[in-house]
Parts: structure tokens; C-alpha cells; sequence
């Protein structure tokens, strides 16, 4: 087997036994899953406990109004003094009482709910609904409005957006829909490409401050070993990835499944909630069946590839100054000042990435997506939207371009900054080594 | 195999690190690389490592210009030296021992045969961080010549052993040289030079400015025919300081 990859085996096979690696793959699923399994499974218990609540309305304004559903049985009780009520919840044939006092002259506006344990919200919002409704349309009638009235001239518009490409194609486009995923293959490149590089340049400082260097380097080439780390940790990045992507699917289908077969209106309603939960509200109710019906219609193959080809050039542009940099340090607290000016860069794109997704078409959209700092994660914020495949290709190119380039430099810097111990080298003294 | 260094001068931005140096390590023997701190012996062991290259001048192995593929014949066991701490140390022997070009299977062999005899062979399975310093040093020196090198280069080897380590470590050094490797070694212990060198060069400020055979060297310092010879601690004292002196 040849030098880089025995370098490669092992930078792998260290990592990917480490307990914090499989903790990590392991959680980010369940973390993913969760988003969607959790809405599902409170949409099934919500359901499960019937209650009977005992309506004792002294006010006589609600007496039709407290309708039983499956769960919840309404009893009117009248002529019954409020202390009688309160025994009978107290001896269990009532879950909650409701008490609606008296009023004289006076619209009711005030109720009171006796029961034994706590009274869950969505009861407490259920009963409080019906008394305002109910009072809202007495109120109405009492205006000379018709209720109906009301209830028609409440609208909804449905917007279709038709982006047009020049052999006069058409195709609906869902702007909230490719906002999200913008930003969530922004945040996932930005945090892999933060984290791997990250660990590259651990890994070399490790190497150097153990001393292990200078035995490693007497048998391979420097630039071996910084290429056998590089590749590894990004083999190590794309294990984590695949096993994520693998790992949700199982779960969320093995879940689907095991619930669908006995409680299929659950998984609706908890897919539903979790389109919800993970748009942050962006969306309304209504948007909600569109975005189903366009989650199906999104190329996910195109997406997935291009973030695969995004994550693994920005990750190796990034791990070589990343790799640069663990080389001038002896340790890792002073790494701090040195990794600045790779942070800064990464962050820049990231923070641009929340503008851009707005203006995915404008002209700092197309700049920062052609600049190799900030491609891999802007990019990824403008692929869900649509872009000339001849962008997402001269972008890919510049970025490759730039990491051989990049590589050369560091390489330059590796060789020598992984041999000098003590005092920390200036930048004009760097620069003095690109020429060696 | 002899190893000729003719005049090789590396210089650092600000500094000469060797000038002009040519020296001859002859084959199947122990050659003493002596001079203060800061001489540029380290510079010169990584020359002959290919870690670094010379501005000029060159190295010739057998008088074949240095290559490589030489790295597979040449064991080096640095100065500033170390292993992986969270590695397993049989583990990581056999992965610097495969960076050399030795099959996994050869390497696990003959890694357990120099675990038995250096006793730490219940050590195999640990992680380095759990062993001493001097069991560290044990392992770095196995895997320093687990590829059976015809040249082996020891930077300090003796640092950190207690006298009985150390004694074991020079017995292998002389078996190593008697089996036909060619041994540099570059020391501050004097003691040891004196036990183990055949000959020697002492380089002062990147100038080598002694070179010759152990016995011959003293013989030259002797003071007069019948004063005793003297030891290789005076003589290293009396040049240094005689050049350091001069304007």
C-alpha cells in the first residue's frame, strides 16, 4: 500500500472510532427525526383521553352552544348550586366543571373551571373559544349584522409565482419553500466545513506539539502527510454525512410505517405540524398543502449533488489554510490568532448567506458565489432557487482552481512551519517561506 | 553504506546553518557527530533525512546521489521526538513501521520479537499517554530500526533512560553496527561517544572543524608523547572555545 494512503487509513479509522464521532452520527438523526416525530406523536396523545365536563351556565347563554365531541362530553346541568357541582367533580362523575355565574343586564364575560387535576390548554382554549364566538354573534345580531355576512367576506388569495427560463418553459416556483432549504444547506455547509477544518488543523497541531512530526516526515514527504490528513477527515465528513442522510430515512420511515398502518390522519397532521414547526411560521396553513406538493417536485438529486461537490472543494480550500495554520502554532489556545483569517472569510459568507437568500438572482448573490471563499456556502443558498447550470459550473471550476493554487501556498508554509518550535513566526517571516 | 556529505551549505533567512561542509561516515561503523547547540547538526541530520535539501553541494549513499527512496534505508530517531498519544502503542509501531515499507504481517513480527526483549511486550494494547517516558523512548527507538535500515541516524538517543535503559539501548546500537549498519550519532554525552564511536567530526557554527577516527583524534591532542591521551570532553572544550575566541 503506498505512504498517503496508510496516511489516509489511519487519519480515518482514529476518527471515525472516537466515541464523540458516533455519538455524533447517531444524534443528529434522532435530533432531525425528532423535528418531525415529536409533532407526531403529540398529535396522538392529544387525542387519546376523554373527558366529561359538567356545564353549569347560570347565565343561559351558551346552553346549545357546548357541542360533545369524541373526546370531550359536554353535560348541561341546570338548577344546581355551584357548591353540588363542585362534590360531584370531587366524587368523579364529572372530569371539570364549568361554571358560567349569572349575569344581570350584563353580557357574561367571566367563567370558572373546577377539576381535580390540571386542565390541559387546548380545553381551556376550547371552552374559552366558544363563549367569545357565541358572544361575538349575539353581538352582531344585536348591531342588525348577519353573522353570515361576516363569514363571507373573509378572503384568501392564492399567489402562483411562474418563474419563465428562455425556451419558454414554466415552472411554479415556492419561494418559502427554497428559503428554507437555502438556509439549511447554508447552515450545514458552513458548520461541516467549520468543523472538519477545524479538525484538520487539530490534528496538525497534535502532530507537531507530540513531536510525532519529525518521525512521520523523515518517511513520507511533508506534503503527503497534509494531504493524507486532508483526505482523511474529509472521508470521515462525508461518513458522517451519508450515515446522517441514511439514518434520518430509517428512522422516519421505520416510524411512518410503525404509525401509519394504525393512525394514518397522525402522520398527516403531525407532518403538517412539523412543516410548521421546522418553516419557523414563515408559512401560513394554507401553504402548508402547497409545500407538500412541492417537496415532491424539488430535484433532490440535483441538490444533494451539488452539495457534495460544494462541501468537498470549499472543505479542501478551507482544510489546506486550515492545515497551514495548525502548522505555525505549538498549541491550540494560540491557534486563535492565526485561524482569523480563515474564520473571517467563512463567517462573511455565511452572515451574506441570510441577504442573499432574499435576493438569490442579484449581483452580490453572483459575486459571492463566483469568489472561492464564499462559493461553497452561497451557492448552496441559490441552488434550491433555480440558477444557469453555467454559473453553478465556472463557480465549481474557480473553487477547484483556487484549491490547488491555495494548496501550493500552504504546502509551502506546512513544511516549514511543522519544524519550528518556540517562537511564534511573524507574517513577513511566512511569506519569506512561500519563497524557500 | 558510507554516507559522503561534500560541501553542503544551507542557509536559513537569516542565518548560515552549514557552510561548506563535507564529511565521510564510513560504512559498518559508529560516527560521532559532536559540537555545541545551535552548530547545525540537527540541519545536517535533516539533509541526510531529505526532510530539508541542501542550497548547495550534495549527499551521495554509497556514491549514488541521496534519492527518495532512500528514506526506506535510512532509521531516524529525532531529537525532539513523540508518538500519538491516543494511539495504541503496538498500533502505532506498526504503522510507522509500515510508513517505512514493511508489510503489516512482517512488521507485527518482528515488533513482537523487540517488544520481548526490550520487556514491554504487556504493553502492546495501552495507549502511549498511559506509559512512561522512558517506555516511550523504548518504542521510539524499536520503531526507529524495525525496517532493518543499513543507515541509522540517532539525534540524543540517550535522553531520558536510566543507566540501565541506556545500557541496553548501546549494546543494540554496537549489535546493530556489528549486523552492518552505518550508525551516526549526534550527542552531547560524551561518555557515550567515548564507548561507542569509531570516529568522529565536531562542527562548530555550520564549520565542521575536526573530523577523524576516535583513537586518532586523541592521539593528535595529546599533549606531548608520554603525557596521557585526552579525554573527548577536553578536546571538544579546547577547539570550540579556540575558534570562539578568535575574532
Amino acid at each position: 500500500m503506498n505512504k498517503i494512503g496508510l496516511i489516509i487509513k489511519r487519519e480515518y479509522f482514529t476518527r471515525v472510532k472516537k466515541r464523540s464521532f458516533i455519538i455524533m452520527t447517531f444524534l443528529g438523526p434522532l435530533l432531525i427525526a425528532a423535528v418531525y416525530i415529536i409533532p407526531i406523536l403529540l398529535a396522538l396523545h392529544a387525542d387519546n383521553e376523554k373527558r366529561t365536563i359538567a356545564v353549569v351556565d347560570q347565565s343561559h347563554w351558551f346552553e346549545r352552544q357546548f357541542v360533545s365531541t369524541e373526546n370531550q362530553t359536554f353535560i348541561r346541568l341546570d338548577d344546581i348550586s355551584i357548591d353540588s357541582t363542585k362534590k360531584l367533580v370531587q366524587q368523579g362523575f364529572f372530569d371539570i366543571a364549568l361554571f358560567i355565574p349569572e349575569t344581570q343586564l350584563n353580557i357574561p364575560s367571566s367563567a370558572v373551571v373546577y377539576s381535580m387535576k390540571q386542565v390541559p390548554l387546548n380545553v381551556e382554549e376550547h371552552i374559552k373559544d366558544v363563549m367569545k364566538n357565541e358572544i361575538q354573534v349575539q353581538k352582531l345580531l344585536a348591531s342588525g349584522v348577519d353573522p353570515d355576512i361576516l363569514e363571507s367576506i373573509k378572503t384568501s388569495i392564492t399567489l402562483s409565482v411562474i418563474r419563465m427560463d428562455e425556451e419558454g418553459g414554466e415552472k411554479e416556483t415556492f419561494t418559502e419553500v427554497q428559503f428554507v432549504l437555502g438556509m439549511i444547506l447554508a447552515i450545514l455547509i458552513y458548520m461541516f466545513i467549520m468543523l472538519f477544518g477545524g479538525q484538520v488543523m487539530q490534528g496538525v497541531t497534535e502532530e507537531k506539539s507530540s513531536r510525532i512530526v519529525e518521525v512521520i516526515v523523515s518517511s513520507v514527504k511533508p506534503f503527503q502527510l497534509m494531504m493524507g490528513k486532508i483526505i482523511g477527515v474529509s472521508l470521515v465528513a462525508l461518513t458522517q454525512f451519508v450515515m446522517w442522510i441514511l439514518l434520518t430515512g430509517v428512522i422516519y420511515i421505520g416510524f411512518s410505517t410503525a404509525v401509519g398502518i394504525s393512525h394514518p390522519e397522525a402522520i398527516s397532521q403531525g407532518t403538517v405540524m412539523a412543516q410548521e414547526i421546522s418553516s419557523t411560521n414563515i408559512m401560513d396553513n394554507e401553504a402548508v398543502q402547497d409545500v407538500l406538493n412541492i417537496v415532491h417536485s424539488i430535484d433532490f438529486g440535483t441538490i444533494i449533488f451539488s452539495f457534495f461537490v460544494f462541501f468537498l472543494l470549499g472543505y479542501l480550500l478551507y482544510a489546506t489554510m486550515f492545515a497551514a495554520i495548525g502548522s505555525l502554532v505549538d498549541n491550540n489556545t494560540d491557534s486563535q490568532q492565526f485561524s482569523l483569517p480563515v474564520t473571517v472569510p467563512l463567517l462573511i459568507a455565511f452572515l451574506s448567506a441570510i441577504y442573499i437568500v432574499n435576493d438569490p438572482d442579484g449581483s452580490l448573490a453572483l459575486w459571492l458565489s463566483m469568489i472561492p471563499f464564499t462559493s461553497p456556502v452561497v451557492m448552496m443558498v441559490r441552488i434550491p432557487f433555480g440558477i444557469p447550470i453555467w454559473q453553478v459550473v465556472v463557480s465549481a471550476l474557480i473553487l477547484a482552481g483556487s484549491f490547488v493554487g491555495m494548496t501550493w501556498v500552504a504546502a509551502k508554509v506546512y513544511r516549514t512551519g511543522i519544524l519550528m518550535y518556540g517562537k511564534k513566526p511573524t507574517y513577513k517571516e511566512i511569506f519569506k517561506w512561500l519563497k524557500y | 553504506m558510507k554516507i559522503e556529505v561534500i560541501n553542503v551549505t544551507k542557509r536559513y533567512a537569516d542565518h548560515v546553518a552549514l557552510n561548506n561542509v563535507s564529511l565521510t561516515v564510513p560504512e559498518q561503523s559508529v560516527y560521532g557527530l559532536l559540537g555545541p547547540n545551535g552548530a547545525g547538526k540537527t540541519t545536517l541530520i535533516r539533509i541526510l533525512n531529505q526532510i530539508t535539501g541542501p542550497d548547495t553541494g550534495q549527499v551521495l549513499i554509497d556514491g549514488e546521489p541521496l534519492r527518495p527512496q532512500h528514506v526506506e534505508r535510512i532509521g531516524y530517531l529525532p531529537e525532539e521526538r513523540g508518538l500519538y498519544k491516543k494511539m495504541k502503542v503496538g498500533e502505532q509501531a506498526i504503522y510507522l513501521a509500515q510508513l517505512k515499507g514493511i508489510g503489516k504481517a512482517e512488521a507485527t513480527r518482528r515488533l513482537k520479537q523487540w517488544f520481548e526483549k526490550f520487556e514491554i511486550g504487556e504493553w502492546w494494547d495501552k495507549k502511549v499517554e498511559e506509559l512512561s517516558k522512558g517506555m516511550q523512548q523504548k518504542v521510539q527507538f524499536i520503531t526507529t530500526v524495525i525496517h532493518e535500515p543499513d543507515i541509522l541516524i540517532f539525534d540524543e538517543p540517550f535522553s531520558g533512560f536510566d543507566p540501565i535503559n541506556a545500557n541496553l539501548l548501546k549494546e543494540s546500537i554496537l549489535e546493530l553496527r556489528d549486523k552492518g549498519a552505518t550508525v551516526l550519532l549526534s550527542t552531547h554525552n560524551m561518555s557515550s561517544v567515548e564507548e561507542l564511536c569509531d570516529s568522529i567530526s565536531l562542527i562548530n557554527k555550520g564549520e565542521k572543524i575536526l573530523e577523524g577516527k576516535v583513537a586518532d583524534v586523541k592521539a593528535m591532542h595529546r599533549e606531548s608523547e608520554t603525557s596521557p591521551l585526552p579525554s573527548m570532553t577536553d578536546i571538544f572544550i579546547q577547539e570550540v572555545q579556540s575558534r570562539n575566541l578568535k575574532p
